[in-house]
């Protein structure tokens, strides 16, 4: 119980200091922040339950008026901003990299978290994001996943430094990446 | 930490948060049904206005706030100047800006405390279902607590990262920060075991 109680806080709270890693731009011009990796984090490590209830805990502290988003954000107003859709995606993309890690039977370790950080954290992270810009734009979802387009890269690599580092907690943490250790 | 409440008192202050954030959902909705874009600009007048009401700095400190939605008006108004169909652009960013705008006044009069004291009533349905809400409330605190803390440490991380190599930490500080997050939530759940532990039944 209070061993679930802390990881929960300090991965909500790992997911704010995620950002302020300084950003990273791609070779073409697009910033990515270490935050979106946080949320992948939470989900592969934690699993779907606690990974999912960490990254609520995340976005309740941001909604009631502290800055923890990237770029000192926060408060009601980024739930009512186009990018709302991936805040409401956030949770559900930490549950289905969860979801997937506890389920497949994948080896390596860092492959699995990877397939999980890109159904997850891309996949499902874009599905969200991309129709609440597309209510809030009044654009077509076509439209707007293209405009979201030259964000996939960033993620996808996100999504692979997650499996990477997911291989090597699983080596310097083993009690704490429960389902590594089954086959 | 520093929550988003604008430390500039202003009369909204001392109102009641859930009848601000109810009077907040109203005005959002609304926003939907106004058609006319003398409607939307008049909505976006009042809040602008509302931001000025309080003095130079409240509404200096507001309009940084809200300048998340400047790309997306940009983006829109460019995209509706080539379309052809300019009115739509422009209806659209006023409503986004509005609504951005309406909702971030209410973070910056509404105190951490209010906040979380709204949260215990809200929860309260939740609680008679036998939810144990008062775990959120207890992690609520605990990760103010552990957020500085965390990025103290990540500094101190880049910093060491910066003595070795020419070249830039990034992403190489996140394992370690991982690492001692999850060493930090085992001492951080021992202490609260030695002190009697959680008990998500009572409240």
């Amino acid at each position: 119980m209070e061993r679930n109680v802390a990881q929960i806080a300090l991965f909500a709270a790992l997911i704010a200091a995620l950002g302020l890693v300084p950003k990273i731009t791609l070779a073409f011009g697009v910033p990515i922040t270490a935050q979106g990796m946080g949320v992948m984090l939470a989900g592969a490590m934690l699993g779907a339950r606690r990974g999912f209830l960490a990254v609520m805990l995340f976005l309740l502290l941001v909604a009631i008026g502290l800055p923890l988003l990237a770029g000192g954000r926060g408060g009601l107003a980024v739930f009512a901003g186009p990018t709302a859709g991936f805040l409401a995606g956030f949770p559900v993309a930490a549950y289905v990299t969860g979801l997937f890690v506890e389920h497949a039977r994948l080896r390596p370790v860092g492959l699995r978290a990877f397939f999980g950080a890109v159904l997850g954290g891309v996949l499902v992270l874009y599905a969200f994001g991309i129709v609440g810009m597309s209510i809030a734009l009044g654009k077509t979802i076509a439209e707007c996943t293209g405009m979201m387009a030259i964000f996939i890269p960033g993620d996808l690599l996100k999504a692979g430094i997650t499996g990477m580092l997911v291989a090597a907690i699983a080596k310097a943490r083993p009690q704490v990446v429960g389902w590594a250790a089954k086959a | 930490m520093i929550s988003l409440t604008s430390p500039v008192k202003t009369a909204a202050h001392g109102w009641p948060a859930g009848a601000k954030l109810i009077t907040l959902a109203g005005a959002t909705t609304a926003l939907f049904l106004i058609d006319s874009i003398a409607g939307q600009a008049a909505v976006l007048a009042l809040s602008v206005l509302l931001y000025a009401l309080p003095g130079r700095a409240f509404l200096f400190h507001g309009l940084r706030q809200i300048r998340i939605v400047l790309p997306f008006v940009v983006l829109l108004l460019v995209w509706h100047a080539f379309a052809g169909d300019w009115p739509e652009g422009i209806r659209t960013a006023l409503r986004m800006t509005s609504a951005v705008a309406l909702a971030n006044l209410v973070t910056m009069t509404t105190g951490l405390s209010q906040m979380t004291d709204l949260l215990h009533r809200l929860f309260g349905p939740l609680r008679r279902l036998g939810l144990p809400t008062g775990l959120i409330e207890t992690a609520i605190p605990l990760v103010i607590r552990f957020t500085p803390a965390l990025i103290v440490k990540g500094r101190f991380l880049t910093e060491a990262w910066r003595a070795r190599s020419p070249r830039r930490a990034n992403w190489h500080i996140v394992l370690p920060m991982a690492l001692l997050a999850l060493d930090d939530a085992d001492r951080l759940a021992e202490a609260l075991r030695a002190r009697g532990g959680l008990h998500p039944k009572e409240d």
